[in-house]
């Protein structure tokens, strides 16, 4: 179900936690596999739950209250951008309404090519760097001005072409 | 700048991204202060009542003063205590532990060891917001560094102390900054927080006793270790003592990071940051959070940055977080947004609190809508009464005090609303005010 390499992820994060709490490396587990499969189907998240001894409810009410975690399909790249108060008054809207515009989509869909997925975004905690998004849970685009945005949707195009579909690294 | 920084002393800005490693933090002084502590072999008592000294209180929002929290674990527990660092930073306009994790990690690690070393801690966790993943990868790197270096893991510098740190990730939920929902989360739960008491010193990780404090208040030890409380304490003012970051967001020129004395007053805050933007007026600020009451403009200007004037005045000082905004904003707009946040962020736990944050977030939204009634204000006045001191955890009472300072501040503003079904700032204001802001290329 899941692959070596993430299995030895996990190990690695079952390190930090004494022997008998297992459950603590379920977030950085699901996080893992996420990566892996794209988004987390049901047996997925079954599959981290037995591998962490723990009941495959309990491991769903992680992934269903962290909202990072994403229960159904989403596009190659996900873009959540923050639209909260103080991102919105350095235009956190202004991007979101650029993206929307440009991709032809609204929040919480993803593109006819599968390529993108838009999402609104509750405070990323980088404020300063307004407007801010966050692609694929991991990289924090800063500064994110009409023209950064056009680049990143660019850069982005060029890599699904270089390297089409495939699962996420 | 001329006054003293100590969080931020000897970076440069155009280096700091490349400047946060072992090596870097050691030419800066670093790891010097745990170093004093293990030869001259302090008591842990000696460390707490630095601490003490220094009048340092909790960066995080609360303000508790962080001596004594220490002071409050168990000595003589036989088993294992746990420490916990809170950096899962999601509070609106709360940004500084990012800058201290993304420029100074070691000093964040300095000073989680030397508390270890005072509360007798054997095991300690740094949760680190997921979203900013960079960082967090980023400090297992520096805990690497540390690790092999032996200033952390097993007897320390051949002292016989042993403290062994992890990072752990949250992956989206505000209310893990929370402390017990924190701990929760590190065991692998929904991050839902606990009844208090028991404290977190009596029962806190897995049932034992454990400590959490915010990234900003380990960061200062070091430097209260190596230069004393009382010095620590002179750089602010009495009761807030030194010194403290501000995020500051918003209708500024330069949105950023302030590393400034507590108690410097507001207008030199706002100078620092370049001043309003396009020379517009300032409306009103938010000065701790986005769960701490908004100020307008004429009591902002009076006020110094510390926690004690800024309750005075009202407000918190919180996290710091000091959200500016000018003339071209509408109240009612700006209060949709954070009370949607708080909707989307409560935990579910506590009915006033699930239900009161849905009911707060629906009548401003139909007020701003052009729906609003007359008796809303006090519909939204009375919910925010069956919301507040009813829950487990701070969040009803964050969601509720925004709500009710801007009603009660800009009061007219949600009325026009009422009676016009239209904002008090025309909307093509609003837009051009907030659009896409590219800061001066100075920090």
């Amino acid at each position: 179900m899941l692959s070596d390499n993430a299995l030895k992820r996990i190990d690695r994060e079952l390190t930090k936690y004494p022997a008998d709490q297992k459950q603590s490396a379920v977030m950085a587990a699901l996080a893992i596999a996420q990566d892996e499969k794209g988004y987390l189907a049901q047996e997925t998240i079954a599959a981290v739950a037995d591998y962490l001894g723990m009941a495959p409810m309990a491991a769903y009410e992680i992934a269903s209250f962290y909202n990072m975690y994403d229960l159904a399909p989403v596009g190659r790249f996900k873009l959540t951008v923050c639209t909260n108060l103080p991102c919105a008054l350095s235009g956190g809207v202004h991007a979101a309404d650029h993206l929307k515009q440009t991709l032809g989509i609204d929040f919480n869909e993803t593109t006819p090519d599968g390529l993108f997925t838009l999402k609104e975004g509750e405070c990323l905690g980088a404020c300063g760097d307004a407007p801010v998004l966050l692609m694929n849970n991991k990289r924090m685009c800063s500064h994110m001005s009409t023209e950064a945005i056009d680049q990143l949707l660019a850069e982005l195009r060029a890599e699904a072409l270089a390297k089409p579909a495939g699962p996420k690294s | 700048m001329s006054a003293q920084t100590i969080l931020t002393a000897g970076i440069e800005p155009a280096t700091a991204d490349a400047t946060w490693h072992l090596d870097d933090y050691v030419g800066r002084g670093g790891y010097a202060a745990l170093k004093k502590v293990l030869a001259e072999k302090m008591t842990p008592e000696a460390v707490i009542n630095e601490v003490k000294k220094s009048s340092l209180r909790g960066r995080g929002g609360a303000g508790f003063p962080s001596g004594l929290k220490w002071s409050f674990m168990p000595k003589a527990y036989a088993g294992t205590k746990y420490l916990c660092c809170n950096s899962d930073e999601g509070e609106p306009g709360t940004f500084k532990d990012r800058d201290l994790l993304r420029y100074n990690p070691h000093q964040v690690i300095e000073g989680m060891a030397i508390a270890a070393y005072a509360m007798g801690t054997a095991v300690g966790y740094n949760y680190i917001h997921g979203e900013v993943w960079d960082l967090y990868a980023r400090f297992e790197r520096a805990l690497d560094e540390a690790r092999a270096a032996g200033l952390i893991g097993q007897n320390i510098l051949g002292s016989g102390f042993n403290f062994e740190l992890y990072a752990h990730h949250g992956y989206g939920a505000y209310i893990c900054g929370e402390e017990t929902a924190l701990l929760e989360s590190i065991e692998g739960k929904k991050g839902q927080p606990r009844y208090k008491p028991p404290f977190p010193a009596s029962y806190g990780l897995y049932g034992k006793p454990t400590t959490i404090n915010n990234t900003e208040t380990f960061a200062a030890v070091p430097w209260i270790i190596m230069n004393g409380g009382e010095k620590y304490l002179e750089l602010g003012k009495p009761n807030n003592g030194g010194t403290k970051l501000f995020s500051v967001s918003g209708h500024v020129v330069r949105p950023g990071v302030y590393e400034v004395p507590m108690g410097l007053p507001f207008p030199e805050l706002l100078k620092m940051c370049g001043g309003m933007r396009g020379g517009r007026k300032l409306k009103a600020c938010i000065p701790g959070g986005s769960s701490a009451p908004v100020l307008p403009a004429e009591i902002m200007m009076e006020c110094t940055m510390d926690y004690d004037a800024i309750a005075k005045a009202g407000s918190m000082l919180g996290s710091g977080a000091v959200i500016v905004m000018d003339e071209s904003v509408c109240m009612v707009r700006a209060l949709e947004r954070l009370s949607y946040f708080y909707f989307e962020e409560s935990c579910g736990q506590c009915t006033p609190c699930r239900e009161g944050t849905g009911w707060l977030y629906r009548v401003v939204h139909r007020i701003e809508h052009g729906l609003g009634r007359a008796e809303d204000l006090d519909l939204l006045n009375g919910v925010t009464d069956n919301i507040m001191g009813r829950t487990i955890c701070a969040l009803g009472d964050a969601a509720s005090l925004p709500v009710r300072s801007f009603i009660k501040h800009f009061r007219s503003e949600f009325e026009y609303h009422i009676d016009n079904k239209k904002c008090l700032v025309p909307p093509e204001v609003q837009r051009e005010g907030s659009k896409i802001h590219v800061r001066p290329s100075q920090c």
